[in-house]
Parts: C-alpha cells; structure tokens; sequence
C-alpha cells in the first residue's frame, strides 16, 4: 500500500489526457467532420447572401474567413468538457493528484488539433473559393493556426464555466464573442494586410503574443471553472 | 466587517448622507452642465448629451473593475459580502453601460446624421455591455448561487484583464478601417466652461452608483437572511 | 498514530440550504465506514465533501493525509474506448499500470476477454466492474465509495465485499455509502447522518 506521491510525471498525466481524449475524437470522426462541413457551407452563404461578385467577394474574404472560424470555434467549445462532465470523468480529474489545469491543456491540445488546427490548415482552400488573392493565403492559415490557439483557450474557459448549466451552448456563446474581438481584429488585419501585399508578421506576432498570453493565463481560470461547475 | 447586520447598520449610515449628496450633485451638474454652461462652437446645445453619455460611461467602465475587485476578494478571501457586492454592480454597470449607449446614439443623431455610427468608442462601449450581460446571464443560468457568484468571478476577472486588450484592439481596427476624411469622435480640447460641470457629473454619477449599489445589496442582504433574527427584529421595530 | 482522514466540525451546504452540521469523523487504517442515511440527507455531498470535490458551501475542518480513490455514481468511462484504454488513460492518473496489470486487474474482475472489447458494447453491470477494476489497480489508501454495491449482482457484490475486507487487512480504509443492510458486520462502524441533519 503506498501512500507516497503520484506515481507517474506530471508530463505523463498531460499526455494521457491528450491520447484519451485524441482517441476519443478518432473514434468518432464526425465530432471532427462536422466543424469542418459547417465552415464549408456557412461559407457558401456568403456569396448567396451578397451576390457572386468576384471583386466585392475578395474584399470580403478575409473578414468572412474569420467570423465563420470564429463561429466554427464557439459550435465546438461547447462540446469540449460536456462529455467528461456527463460521465464522471471530470470528477476524477479533479481529484488525480495533478494539478487541474495542466490535465485540461492535455485534452485541449488535443481538441485544438482536431479543430482549430485542421480548420486552419483546410482554410486556403475556402480563401481560394471566396476569391482571396493567392498572397495572402498563406497568412490566412497561420493567422488562423495561432488565432486558433486563444479562441480555443477562450472557447474552454466559456465551456469550463457552462458545462453544469443546461443548455449553456448560447450562453457561452455570450460569454466568450467580446473576449474573442481581439483575436478576430488581428486576424484580419493580418490578411488584408498580406492581401495587399505589405508584411503582416507585426500583426501575426501580436496574435502570437495573445496565444502566449492566453496559454498562460487561461489554464488557472479554466482550472477554477471547472471546479466551480463539478459544485453546481 | 463580513457580518450582515453590522453590514447593514454600517451601509445604512453611508445611504443616509450619500443619498442627499447624489441628489445635489446630480442637480447641480444637471443645471450647470445643461442650461447653464455656453454652447459649444461647431455643435450648439446639443453636445449637452455629454453631461449624462460621458459620466456613464466612465463608471460604466470603472463599475466593471468593481465588480471583478469584488470578484477576486470572494476568491481569494472566501468573503461573502463580496459576492453579494459583485452580485449588485452587475446589473448597475450594465444599466450604466446601455444608458452610455442610448446617449451615445442620440448624440450622434444630430451630429453627424445617423443613429449608429462603429466608433472605436462606441464600439467598445458595445463589448463592454455585451461582458457585462454575460456576468449577469452566468449568474441566472446557475442553480446554485453560492456557485453563480464564484463563476461570475472566475468571469469578470478574465474580462477586466481582456478589457484593455479590446479597447486597444478596436482602436487599431478603427484607425484601420477609418475613411479619410471623416473622424467621428476627435480629440479637441475641452474648455473650462465645460470641463468643470462634466467632472461634477462624473463625480455625482460615482455616487449614484456607489448608492445603487448599497441599496442593492442591503436589499439582497435583507432577503438571504430574511428568516434570521437580526431581519425579523428589524421588520418587528419598523 | 495519525488517521487517514480526518473532519471536524464539518456543515455541508448545497446552494444557500444547509444540509448537514457538526460531522466529525476519524478514519484510520484498517477501518469500514459506513454513512447511513435517507435520500436526500446529503451522503454523497459530505462523501464529495471529504474527498474535495465540494468545496463551495462546506465549512469546518478536513484533513486528508493519504491519497485517496474516489468512486461516484458515474463510472468515468469513455464508452468508444476499450476497457483496456480506459483504465490506462484514466483521468485519475493515480497509476502508471501496465498492459499486463490492467489484464489481470480485468481478469479479477471477471471481465477476462473482454480487454479488447469498447465499452459501449458491454452490459450495465460489465461497465460497472471496469469501473471497479481501479480497486484492484490504485495504489490509494484510502477508498471513498458512493453507492458501489448499486448495479452490481450478487456475484460483484461478494467480490466487492472481499475486496474491501482484503484492502482494509492491508491497512487502507474505506469510507462507503449504501442503501443496502451492513454487510461488514463487526468491521464496520456506521455514521448516522441523521443525528446531523440541520
């Protein structure tokens, strides 16, 4: 019987919680799909909704581009911590003799991957659709690899404080769109300043800056949140 | 300090002279800042909205800070009267932030034409009113309140640090996207004539919060202790 | 000789609405606890309460000076997961277990075979004794249950019953909640809930 400390590393238990929740994710592609299918057709109505101009669109695109990955990211926040909420999961989390918010980066590094990180590595291709000029594309997909990094870290915090409350996908909606204007303002200046041919790397490094930031601030909050959702 | 009745004692005496105090200066900046002070050179009387657009929205603002101060001092410190602080400037802030809003419209009206204009101002005045309907909505969605209030401060401290990095953000989108020749809200400088009845408004609207907020929370204290001895006696003497 | 658990003074709240006052409680190594109560009296919030996940609303004195398994009424389960996986990966960290210990841990259980198989095609009761394979698998001393003996048929409930006899002749301790008759008889102290009912 040993009452000694935990038995395995600190790093260990993060990366358990990554595999856990990255074989969880495989094993249900559509969890993966859907976000991806939802950012393809919201895109499409964009172009019904203003009319096919092409140049009208391309002026568009990178405001467009965003706001819809911006909507992807709250469509599957929601979904991050309510499974685990559901079937106990989250309980034992807060009980392994680890701390909180390092075992929830491990599952959000994993939901990043999967979402913010495909969605962004896909986005060229939408770009291309909605008539981005092929200069900024390549900063269309890094403004949104590192944007992605803080509206996931937003989007958790959002879910961490909901997840007891029935039905709180709106309401973190409501929470998380103001603290999430930053990233989309960077984000589109990045690519419109691309687009028209000047360097983005001072917005794309504030967008770094703001991922940095949010990785190391948002873990403790998220910590508490979750907490504050297992005494709802 | 964290006991109820002492609370209430002790906020009772603050109300008594805090109340006349934010009449008198509500009623003196309104006269002075409204009927009294010249009219501005390029907009006439109608830059008087600032006298009420102005002060609210720096309390509004100042309100928020408030309420995560509370927030964080119920984390750290297991206080519960800074629970039932938060729980009051919420919606006082909120009401704040929409009269800052509804002023700012009206302003605009005749100034420049139109109802709504995407300022950087105005803009972040938006998100403002947006963090703080989510710290009111965060508290209603909960069942339990003791838990409501540790979220909403979870919340409202990410927001105050989220706070400047918007403001700051929307100003670079405004610069960003501002045609040329139009700037909505420029920087003149105030004269004299008006800069001292717009700090006595500003003045007079932090008591008017701090009041609200006292009253708010006396009001919520007198509830949760409703079936509580120190309550019933004050109910039986009044 | 200091006991794995200690409280003193405890009053669990839910909400504003108090629910239990004054619970003092020593577990030490070797012992069976037993909370007793109605429905609704609050066992599995003092449970929650001194294991810490409830913090809010819990005021009073616990200490806790061995690490702890805790078992709820949700089996913390991944149903698209195998049984295998699930107890690797499991979200309480407490153990570095290798393939071959999960197997027999499985095998102790009596779920040999079915390692392999997602939980999501095993019955009630099979994903209730995955759960309780941990038992075999944690290193912690101290055991609080909630309801462990509920889903389970009478073949898991002795096996549950000499699990914990075995656990507690290896100095641990368990803390359980049950609506069933004591099944621990001279072993077990009970502590009855409704002396602190508010």
């Amino acid at each position: 019987m040993s009452s000694e400390g935990p038995s395995v590393s600190m790093f260990a238990a993060f990366s358990w919680q990554f595999v856990r929740h990255a074989k969880t994710l495989i094993n249900s592609p559509a969890d993966v799909a859907n976000p991806l299918l939802f950012f393809f057709m919201v895109i499409t109505l964009f172009p019904l909704g203003l009319g096919p101009d092409p140049e009208r669109l391309a002026a568009m695109a990178p405001g467009i581009l965003w706001v819809v990955a911006l909507l992807a990211s709250l469509m599957v926040s929601s979904k991050l911590f309510a499974s685990d909420f559901e079937d106990g999961s989250l309980e034992q989390l807060a009980l392994a003799p680890y701390p909180l918010p390092i075992l929830a980066l491990g599952e959000i590094a994993a939901h990043w991957l999967a979402t913010g990180g495909l969605l962004s590595l896909v986005s060229p291709i939408f770009g291309i659709m909605l008539g981005l000029p092929t200069q900024g594309l390549a900063t269309l997909m890094f403004s949104l690899l590192l944007g992605s990094i803080c509206l996931t870290l937003i989007g958790a915090v959002g879910s961490a404080l909901t997840v007891s409350i029935r039905r709180g996908g709106l309401l973190l909606s409501l929470l998380i769109i103001p603290l999430n204007v930053p990233v989309l303002i960077f984000g589109t200046a990045a690519v419109n300043e691309a687009v028209i041919g000047g360097n983005a790397v001072s917005w794309l490094a504030l967008l770094g800056g703001l991922a940095l930031g949010a990785l190391a601030l948002m873990p403790i909050a998220i910590g508490a949140a979750l907490r504050v959702s297992l005494d709802n | 300090m964290g006991s109820p009745p002492w609370f209430f004692r002790f906020s009772g005496r603050l109300v008594r002279w805090l109340l006349p105090l934010t009449v008198a200066l509500l009623l003196v900046g309104a006269f002075w800042g409204l009927l009294v002070a010249p009219p501005d050179f390029r907009q006439g009387n109608s830059y008087r909205i600032i006298y009420i657009h102005v002060p609210a929205a720096v309390v509004a603002l100042a309100g928020y800070y408030v309420m995560a101060l509370a927030g964080a001092v119920s984390l750290i410190w297991r206080i519960k009267m800074a629970d039932v602080t938060m729980r009051a400037a919420a919606p006082v802030g909120a009401v704040l932030t929409a009269i800052a809003l509804v002023t700012g419209a009206v302003w605009g009206k005749p100034t420049w034409g139109t109802w709504w204009v995407w300022d950087a101002r105005i803009t972040s005045m938006l998100l403002l009113f947006f963090l703080y309907l989510g710290v009111v909505a965060l508290f209603e969605a909960y069942e339990n309140k003791t838990a409501a209030a540790r979220a909403c401060a979870v919340l409202s401290l990410i927001g105050t640090v989220n706070i400047p990095i918007i403001y700051k953000s929307v100003d670079w989108w405004y610069s960003l996207h501002q045609p040329a020749s139009i700037k909505f809200t420029g920087e003149s400088a105030i004269d004299s004539s008006m800069l001292y009845p717009l700090l006595l408004m500003i003045g007079a609207f932090y008591c008017l919060f701090a009041l609200t907020v006292l009253l708010n929370m006396r009001a919520e204290l007198l509830w949760r202790h409703r079936d509580s001895a120190w309550v019933q006696q004050l109910i039986g003497d009044a | 000789m200091t006991p794995l658990l200690s409280a003193r003074g405890v009053a669990v709240e839910r909400g504003d609405r108090p629910l239990l006052q004054n619970v003092s409680l020593s577990v030490f190594a070797g012992q069976v606890w037993q909370l007793v109560g109605a429905n609704g009296m609050g066992k599995t919030s003092l449970l929650r309460a001194l294991s810490g996940l409830a913090r809010l609303g819990v005021t009073g004195d616990i200490q806790r000076h061995a690490p702890l398994l805790y078992l709820g009424h949700s089996a913390a389960l991944k149903l698209s997961l195998t049984a295998t996986e699930n107890l690797r990966f499991h979200p309480a960290c407490e153990t570095s277990a290798q393939p071959g210990e999960i197997a027999s841990a499985l095998a102790a259980v009596n779920l040999r075979g079915y390692e392999g198989r997602p939980v999501s095609s095993l019955s009630a009761g099979q994903q209730r004794r995955v759960a309780l394979a941990r038992l075999v698998l944690s290193p912690a001393a101290l055991w609080l249950l909630d309801e462990p003996f509920t889903a389970l048929d009478a073949a898991g409930c002795d096996w549950l019953e000499h699990r914990v006899r075995e656990h507690v002749a290896e100095q641990g301790a368990v803390v359980f909640t049950s609506h069933q008759a004591s099944r621990f008889g001279g072993l077990q102290q009970d502590m009855d809930l409704s002396h602190h009912v508010v």
